[in-house]
């Protein structure tokens, strides 16, 4: 392992929006105490973005302070402010909480149901399915020599890959029986892609680019069942 | 209809002339009509095997040239009145050879014969795809050292993609393992593939093993085919690989280490 303590990383977190219309200290106790009630649980330490965007034109001023110890008494935990009203600025600056800006903002509570994400959701499983259909079968040895490729799909072989032989897939590669020669999974950069075969013996194995020689397949699987995949841009191999 | 059994190995010198012409023979010595073809042209080896270079005038391709027919290039062995060998061309080279011509040739002597045996080249270009092309059968002569057994490996390979079986979608050509040369007691020191390694790594049903001899030197310089010598282990072994051919089960033989009696060890033969 490296030295690093620690790395950076993008990240979507869903959080609730308290949007505020006005503010009394008993009403909004009241109606919080309410809300609450209906799912302890569910709102039990919950991280809450309050939001002034929507609130009523006539207000000026707000006690934020006796705002944030009634929604922490409710042990909802503020953790920003969220507001486009320049009036309220420097009253959420002296709370110490972050003041998300627009952008920002935007991405953290629309992200989960941007129509991109879901449409980019709804590809790939059409994606998936033409995988299922374009899946090639393989019934007889693959001798040295042969190359065998399954485009935009997944290779299953029910019987042995010779030494010098190669299979390639877009997708899975699945071995019945001893693989001797190359195996290469995910060729056009499908990460998710694996290999599996029911006896170790590769040449070479690779999945998305990422590959192994046999010499460090001996110390684990050789000649086991084994199947390889990719976990943080490093293969792993393991017994099945 | 005749069956047309291609004997290859993708590597040279491993066996494959010496095994067409035991295994020719065999058929022969059974009572089935067998004709030898030599595929190859330009290394006409068989003949010096049969023992009958001395008679060759026409060969192959002077049959494929339409320069003579085929009775007239046809070699009828001494030995047995079954048998028919048809010599290659010295003087020419493979690209002699059209799939056309060959075909024409195998129909003509499938009207009148039980087996023909294509004894191909060595390698697995334009020469070995002849040989193999029409065949229903195959045997692959391997030797049990590593580099053999990945040529047989090829080989195979091309059998089931580029043989006219393959190539229809017709039943595949009928793979058979035939391991020459073997030598139990180096098997046991660990200096050669044992019967159980080959038959793993290349998958295919094993036809029969022949032991490393002497006598097969000896057979192939004297032009007799070593499945004629009574007395030798790889003529047993050979009629052994002839009768599972023809679909007998036979129990292998030679595979161990043979145990020298007092006598022997005492005169130190081998």
């Amino acid at each position: 392992m490296s030295d690093t303590c620690f790395q950076l990383k993008g990240s979507v977190v869903t959080t609730f929006i308290l949007e505020l219309y006005q503010f009394s200290l008993d009403d909004f106790t009241l109606q919080l105490k309410e809300k609450i009630n209906q799912a302890p649980m569910f709102f039990k330490q919950s991280p809450v973005v309050i939001s002034l965007d929507k609130i009523d034109d006539n207000i000026t001023e707000i006690n934020l302070d006796e705002l944030l110890t009634t929604c922490r008494q409710f042990n909802l935990q503020p953790m920003a402010f969220k507001c486009s009203h320049k009036r309220f600025l420097d009253a959420i600056k002296a709370t110490g909480l972050t003041l998300l800006s627009k952008n920002a903002s935007r991405n953290l509570t629309k992200t989960p149901v941007t129509p991109e994400i879901s449409s980019s959701i709804e590809s790939t499983d059409v994606k998936e399915n033409t995988q299922l259909h374009k899946s090639k079968l393989i019934s007889r040895p693959v001798r040295s020599g042969q190359q065998i490729y399954a485009e935009g799909g997944d290779l299953i072989i029910l019987s042995q890959v010779s030494e010098g032989a190669e299979v390639l897939a877009d997708g899975n590669i699945h071995i019945y029986g001893t693989l001797r020669g190359r195996a290469l999974a995910g060729v056009k950069g499908n990460t998710s892609a694996r290999v599996f075969c029911t006896k170790m013996e590769a040449e070479l194995i690779s999945v998305a680019g990422h590959f192994m020689l046999s010499d460090s397949l001996r110390e684990k699987v050789w000649k086991q069942p084994a199947q390889i995949y990719l976990d943080e841009q490093i293969l792993q191999v393991e017994p099945v | 209809m005749a069956e047309i059994i291609v004997v290859t190995s993708g590597k040279g010198g491993v066996g494959k002339t010496t095994t067409s012409a035991a295994i020719g023979s065999g058929l022969a010595l059974r009572g089935h009509k067998t004709v030898i073809i030599d595929f190859d042209v330009g290394l006409r080896n068989l003949d010096l095997i049969m023992g009958c270079e001395r008679r060759v005038v026409y060969d192959f391709v002077n049959v494929l040239n339409n320069e003579a027919n085929l009775n007239q290039a046809l070699i009828k062995d001494k030995r047995n009145e079954n048998l028919f060998i048809l010599p290659a061309s010295q003087t020419r080279d493979k690209d002699a050879l059209t799939l056309d011509g060959v075909q024409t040739i195998l129909s003509q002597l499938a009207e009148t014969f039980d087996y023909i045996i294509c004894d191909s080249p060595a390698g697995i270009e334009k020469g070995a795809q002849m040989a193999l092309y029409y065949a229903d059968q195959a045997i692959v002569v391997t030797n049990p050292e590593v580099s053999s057994v990945r040529d047989s490996d090829r080989i195979l390979g091309i059998l089931q993609s580029k043989s006219l079986r393959a190539e229809t979608g017709d039943e595949p050509v009928k793979e058979h393992l035939l391991l020459t040369r073997y030598n139990p007691t180096r098997v046991t020191d660990g200096e050669m593939l044992s019967v159980t390694d080959v038959e793993e790594i290349l998958a295919i049903p094993l036809l029969g093993v022949i032991p490393e001899s002497e006598a097969v030197l000896k057979a192939s310089n004297q032009g007799i085919p070593v499945i004629f010598d009574e007395t030798a282990d790889a003529g047993h072994a050979y009629h052994d690989a002839v009768a599972r051919l023809l679909g007998e089960k036979i129990e292998f033989r030679f595979l161990e280490v043979e145990k020298k009696g007092l006598l022997k060890r005492l005169l130190g033969a081998k």
